[in-house]
């Protein structure tokens, strides 16, 4: 059942991202190019997401999940190192190509070669900083939050 | 160049907030991309769901493409070495903030985190400068 949950959950983000065309690099560029033919459609996406989960988070925040004992959510509060300089990077990532991780993963379906190198080289990215942070162990508490935030 | 589209910018940004609302209600976890891969590939205890997500995530636009809606190749203006080197930062970088544009941009934001609030500004703020650059600075 958890299962087919996420696979629906993951179905309709899915479907957000074809329909808002932001599964499209230059939708997401256009926005981010503030000094081109700026288009906001991206602002207008976080928008609406943002509306609909920001009331949804609210109303089902106090109970228990339907399909498991409790839910999961983020334990760190403080803006630190990491979080700004792991962004910071993500954001040059982003900016240089217009793809994110979502879109990265729906844009699969096309099986277009130079999406399946970037989620290959994300993929490595991600394991590479898994690696990094275990050879570190004053640091080592929190790989095992690592995926806390979302 | 792309046209302003604020009526299909909405309809997909309100399914990606209910898809964000569904995984809460019905699992009690997060809709971020990052997280969800990045803990598929950790190896955590939970890998089903994820790779469910994952798998539900690429079927949709195949979905869609059977109903009509056009299954475009995505326009990736950019070289095979560049597009490498932005998987790579994109990868390693939003593990090591722990979230994307999704579980920061959106789902985190909504529970006004301010993790998530600095996390959003910093990234959207360094790709709005990376495109300035590379736009009209250098590629002009």
């Amino acid at each position: 059942m958890l299962s087919l949950a996420g696979f629906v959950c993951g179905f309709i983000f899915g479907l957000g991202l074809l329909i808002s065309g932001m599964m499209q690099p230059p939708k997401v560029l256009g926005f981010l190019d503030l000094f081109g033919a700026w288009d906001p459609s991206l602002a207008v996406v976080m928008a609406a997401a943002l509306a609909v989960s920001g009331v949804g988070f609210a109303v089902v925040k106090k109970r228990a999940p339907l399909l498991a004992p409790q839910s999961v959510l983020p334990r760190k509060k403080d803006i630190d190192g990491p979080l700004l300089a792991g962004s910071a990077l993500f954001g040059v990532g982003w900016g240089l190509v217009g793809l994110c991780p979502g879109p990265a993963l729906a844009n699969l379906a096309s099986l277009s070669p130079r999406v399946i190198f970037f989620v290959l080289a994300m993929v490595a990215g991600m394991v590479l900083c898994d690696f990094v942070r275990a050879k570190r162990p004053a640091r080592a508490e929190l790989a095992t939050t690592s995926a806390a935030d979302g | 160049m792309t046209l302003f589209t604020p009526v299909s910018a909405a309809i997909g940004g309100a399914l990606i907030g209910l898809s964000a609302v569904l995984l809460m209600f019905l699992t009690g976890r997060l809709a971020g991309i990052s997280g969800i891969l990045g803990g598929l590939l950790a190896g955590c205890s939970d890998r089903a769901w994820r790779f469910a997500f994952i798998l539900g995530l690429i079927v949709a636009p195949l979905a869609g493409a059977l109903a009509g809606h056009a299954l475009a190749t995505p326009a990736i203006p950019a070289s095979e070495a560049t597009v490498i080197a932005a998987g790579l930062l994109v990868g390693f970088g939003t593990r090591l903030a722990s979230g994307c544009t999704s579980g920061h941009g959106v789902c985190g934001i909504a529970r006004l985190s301010k993790r998530s609030i600095a996390a959003t500004a910093v990234f959207m703020g360094t790709a709005m400068v990376v495109v300035a650059l590379t736009r009209h600075a250098f590629g002009g």
